[in-house]
């Protein structure tokens, strides 16, 4: 009872909130279209038209009303790759934060929660992980492989782990030896049960947080990959990449590279935003 | 102190030795380097050939020995693409990348440091507000955009600034402010939160009872603490900048480093390329070892750790 009335209290403060509020609302905007991707565009984002390229936005002279936001180099709608464009973002970040998450909580709790030499090897992983070049890394491993979706995401996740396993050790230790973890023990359930029933459900908020920072980083270091020619192959639609090829028409016409970058300012925008709100809901938590 | 600084040395090479193996195994098991290096067009026999006069054919625990053995004496091998010892031409190309980091750093400290200090003394104000929203953009740009708006209206409207290139000082005045872009929120945010901790402490209310300028009070005893973090936070983000200089060398075609390792990946000219990835990451362990003896130096509390 008691518990319904904090969660509400704690929703009601989230929505008071207003960085929340646009967060959630550019992510969930991000989220629909990326889901529903195929059924909301105007036009087939892969179709070349050579004789309508290059066509303005609206709001610009020479706008045509079919392309809204205009057409790119090939004559291919800009809005509706834009739209798929969406799709390779959310699809990156939250598969990234999956592989990563999964790495690096598991590494992180283990160590904060083993303590000695577990939380030693743990340590050290980190620190070597941090010490290597992740961008330089990520380029070398697409160049020799090829580029692929998968690859990016199975890169990126295998390089991000480390905040989280920074995040998890230092919460994991800081309540280990807290009463109700010690009550848990006391009442004679398995390691395995501290560690998912205990544990996990305690640390899991600033967990949240972490996962919001690394969804960011993913989705701008995909669209640096991309933008480089390593990340996202062509004619896949990421945001990165149409900034990429559209690169040599910027200076005659700015807004092909001005609209999918700032997609993708508003997307990083609103995952930051909505992770501030996370941290500030913490910040009062922790206070009470 | 000496034992600290023990123990802190051995760790930065044990990492750096694993950095090494992993920088090796990394190129060696993505994929058959032989045939990445002959290329698309090449036949049986010419990816045979490589492989012997590259020592692909022994096995790989030679290959691992031989190239560490190599590489703890500097010597990175030859490239195969610009014909020249590898350790050339990084001793080439790392003073455009050290100045770019510097730079950038540079201008990070300068932004964000009176940026922190300010929304710290006037918290919950709108100039607090305000600097919250420069962090929230300053995490949210991505480089390369920024890069290529900069180039546009400083480069071809304004006509102020060269578009590309590695010539004069000029060249690095873009690459410095897109590379300060990436360290300025963290930076900003740790020295807020350092001074507004520092602020709020009791030898400060002390000070304040002594009767203290408010000047003295900020800078000598407020600051001087909040600084503790932002100087280890500060030589980290240097190594962060200089890893991810890449992108902006690359954008910029300025010839550092990372422009270096970006022609190398794309001419899969591997030596070169796990010669950059450790001297990137050597450079980092180094930055790192360097801010825990100076937090260290500057904050005795910490040396018994």
């Amino acid at each position: 009872m008691s518990g319904m009335a904090m969660t509400s209290g704690r929703g009601l403060r989230l929505l008071r909130n207003w960085g929340f509020v646009v967060g959630a609302g550019i992510v969930g905007i991000c989220a629909i279209l990326a889901v529903f991707a195929p059924w909301v565009v105007p036009h087939d984002p892969f179709v070349i038209d050579l004789e309508r390229r290059l066509v303005p936005p609206f709001w610009m002279e020479g706008s045509d009303p079919r392309n809204i936001l205009g057409t790119d180099q090939l004559g291919r709608d800009y809005l509706s790759r834009l739209i798929y464009g969406a799709r390779i973002s959310m699809m990156i970040g939250v598969l990234t934060v999956i592989t990563s998450g999964l790495i690096g909580i598991t590494l992180g709790v283990l160590g904060g929660f083993y303590g000695g030499k577990v939380d030693d090897a743990v340590v050290f992983a980190i620190t070597t992980r941090l010490s290597i070049p992740a961008v330089l890394v990520a380029l070398a491993v697409a160049a020799l492989h090829g580029t692929s979706l998968m690859l990016v995401i199975l890169v990126l996740g295998l390089l991000l782990w480390d905040r989280f396993a920074v995040v998890a050790r230092s919460t994991t230790s800081q309540i280990r030896n807290l009463d109700y973890v010690a009550a848990a023990w006391c009442s004679g359930v398995s390691r395995w049960w501290v560690l998912t029933r205990e544990v996990l459900p305690n640390i899991a908020t600033h967990l949240a947080v972490v996962a919001t920072l690394e969804m960011a980083l993913a989705i701008l270091l995909e669209a640096a990959l991309s933008f480089l020619g390593l990340g996202v192959p062509a004619p896949l639609p990421s945001w990165g990449l149409m900034i990429s090829e559209a690169k040599e028409y910027m200076f005659f016409s700015p807004w092909v590279i001005m609209i999918p970058g700032a997609a993708l300012f508003v997307l990083v925008l609103g995952v930051n935003l909505l992770g501030d709100a996370l941290r500030d809901m913490l910040g009062t938590d922790l206070s009470r | 102190m000496f034992y600290f600084f023990l123990r802190r040395f051995a760790v930065a090479v044990l990492v750096a030795l694993t950095v090494l193996t992993i920088t090796f195994l990394l190129t060696r098991l993505s994929g058959d380097l032989a045939i990445s290096i002959a290329g698309p067009n090449a036949s049986q026999e010419d990816i045979a050939t490589i492989r012997q006069v590259y020592g692909l054919d022994r096995p790989l625990w030679i290959q691992y020995f031989d190239w560490l053995f190599r590489a703890v004496q500097g010597d990175f091998g030859e490239s195969f693409f610009f014909r020249d010892r590898v350790s050339n031409l990084i001793a080439t190309r790392i003073p455009i990348t050290m100045t770019l980091g510097l730079v950038g750093l540079a201008i990070a400290l300068v932004i964000s440091l009176p940026l922190g200090i300010l929304s710290a003394v006037r918290e919950g104000s709108w100039v607090d507000r305000l600097v919250t929203l420069v962090v929230l953009i300053g995490q949210a740009m991505p480089s390369f955009w920024l890069a290529l708006i900069l180039m546009i209206v400083f480069g071809l409207q304004l006509g102020w600034l060269p578009i590309s290139g590695t010539g004069s000082w000029e060249h690095f005045v873009m690459p410095g402010v897109v590379l300060a872009f990436s360290a300025i929120p963290s930076l900003t945010r740790l020295t807020r939160s350092g001074m507004i901790e520092a602020l709020s402490s009791d030898y400060i209310r002390t000070a304040r009872a002594k009767g203290l300028t408010r000047m003295s009070i900020l800078v000598k005893h407020g600051f001087r603490n909040a600084a503790i973090p932002v100087v280890s936070i500060a030589a980290v983000q240097l190594g962060f900048m200089l890893g991810g200089s890449v992108v902006i060398e690359t954008v910029f075609a300025l010839h550092g480093v990372g422009y270096l390792a970006w022609e190398s990946i794309s001419k899969n000219d591997f030596p070169v390329v796990q010669a950059v990835v450790l001297v990137l990451a050597l450079l980092y362990i180094g930055l790192t070892l360097l801010a825990d003896l100076l937090n260290a130096v500057l904050d005795p509390r910490l040396r018994t750790a």
